[in-house]
């Protein structure tokens, strides 16, 4: 399955955010949730299939024009699956962020199911003056699963320079992966990029989580925990809105979205 | 390209302090990760495959090319989101320029570049190939922490060299990998990261009283 969405958040001629592109197809669906606010514009993904499969090319762009304010979730965890016989799903993401702009992306997390093949390719350019939220979790297998091969490759540029380039390898093709040096017995692990004038104030550090600013101007979260709600404990606080824009409190959001039908390609085998 | 000038490259007994870092091993046998060889052996291969692969590309791209020197320090900032493994690669480069200048003429690379610049400088100045750079900056990646575990555990040397011994095919591997890539882009370099390394240098950062100092 091949997909393809965008969006694109830009300023209006009063000031407020709105989305001038928001497209999507099937299984990467976009729907626009919650009110009109001034601190922006809210949009959530919607699977609306199963997978990612093996063979599954999928690729979402996010453009935040100057000023504007963009907040990208996901109703639900993605779950990486096997599928047929196939070349490595993957999903790539871009974002660009215009000076003035910003984004936090805060999807459900990854999961990476036993037998799964899935590369995610992160690409996120944002401009001096611009700012970032970038959180990512991944699951390694479902409850009591073993887990397959995710490869997570990701580039964070500000103001024109590298700020942040990572890869993540988890499953049994990555040697060591869930040894003491990367995960350990750790089965979930979640990142948290912050970068531009609202960046997170680096906090203390602990055993299972650090709080690291990087040599550039951002600060990296990384936790490591036995499960998702471990990870979500440590880096969830660092979300909230407050931590971001500068101490604003956002009004509660409503969420209405509807079910997606599932396409019948991925129905019940 | 001299095989005893590479030997001498490789040695744990070059004078360039990299006896007073463990590679995060400290921090990972305080955690109760790191208690056996089986457990070092998960360490070493996962450390091989993250640090080691981005090592030895970076120590092979800065043999390979002089003028690239700065760039590749910069990614190699941006692969190392960790404040005190930033620190800790910068005190090692700098201690390996300053043994490594005694032995053979290297300049221009700065005073305290990340480690894998500095040991591809010295591997250029040595007269040895971008390729033995990579051998010798995978080989440092797991025989530094090896001997640190024989300290903190008081492991048995012999099985611990055994265990080198076994992973000595994969450092090759590794090696040969990360010199076929040295000449990519900054940002296409291998970019491997082990997230409780990072964890745990900033936790072992925090701590009054250590053995090592990375």
């Amino acid at each position: 399955m091949k997909a393809k969405a965008r969006v694109v958040a830009e300023v209006d001629g009063h000031g407020r955010t709105r989305l001038a592109v928001l497209r999507g197809e099937s299984p990467l669906l976009l729907r626009r949730t919650g009110r009109h606010t001034a601190e922006g514009v809210t949009v959530h993904l919607v699977g609306g299939a199963a997978g990612p499969l093996r063979g599954d090319e999928l690729r979402l762009d996010v453009e935040v024009g100057p000023g504007a304010r963009l907040e990208v979730l996901s109703v639900a965890a993605q779950l990486a699956l096997p599928g047929r016989p196939a070349p490595a799903s993957r999903l790539t993401v871009t974002a660009d962020v215009a000076a003035g702009g910003a984004l936090r992306w805060i999807p459900e997390p990854l999961i990476a199911a036993a037998g799964c093949d899935h590369v995610v390719v992160t690409r996120v350019a944002v401009e001096a003056g611009g700012s970032l939220l970038w959180r990512d979790d991944l699951v390694c297998g479902r409850h009591g699963e073993v887990c397959g091969d995710v490869l997570a490759d990701t580039l964070v540029r500000y103001g024109g320079t590298t700020l942040h380039r990572h890869e993540l390898a988890v499953g049994p093709r990555a040697p060591g992966w869930d040894g003491p040096a990367v995960l350990g017995a750790g089965r979930a692990i979640g990142t948290l990029l912050t970068a531009g004038p609202d960046a997170v104030t680096p906090g203390s550090a602990g055993p299972a989580v650090a709080l690291m600013p990087l040599a550039g101007p951002g600060m990296l979260a990384t936790a490591v925990g036995a499960d998702i709600r471990e990870v979500r404990a440590a880096l969830d606080p660092l979300c909230a809105a407050g931590h971001v824009e500068g101490g604003r409190s956002r009004p509660p959001r409503e969420i209405t979205v509807r079910p997606p039908r599932l396409s019948a390609r991925r129905g019940c085998r | 390209m001299s095989l005893a000038t590479l030997l001498l490259l490789a040695d744990g007994r070059l004078p360039s302090g990299g006896h007073a870092h463990s590679a995060g091993l400290e921090a990972q046998v305080t955690a109760g990760r790191v208690r056996s060889v089986a457990d070092l052996d998960g360490f070493l291969r996962g450390k091989l495959a993250t640090g080691g692969l981005v090592s030895a590309a970076f120590a092979a791209a800065a043999c390979a090319d002089a003028t690239r020197w700065a760039d590749l320090d910069a990614g190699l900032d941006a692969r190392t989101p960790s404040p005190a493994l930033r620190r800790a690669s910068r005190a090692q480069g700098r201690a390996l320029l300053r043994a490594g200048r005694a032995m053979w003429p290297v300049a221009g690379v700065g005073r305290e570049p990340h480690q894998p610049v500095a040991l591809g400088a010295l591997a250029a100045a040595a007269g040895l190939s971008p390729g033995q750079a990579a051998v010798a900056a995978a080989h440092g990646a797991i025989t530094g922490p090896a001997s640190a575990a024989v300290r903190l555990l008081g492991l048995d040397p012999y099985r611990v060299h055994a265990l080198l011994a076994r992973l000595a095919p994969e450092c090759d591997r590794i090696a040969e990998v990360a010199a076929s890539r040295s000449g990519d882009a900054v940002d296409r370099l291998p970019a491997s990261g082990a997230p409780l390394l990072d964890i745990g240098a900033e936790y072992h950062a925090t701590w009054e009283v250590r053995l090592f100092a990375s």
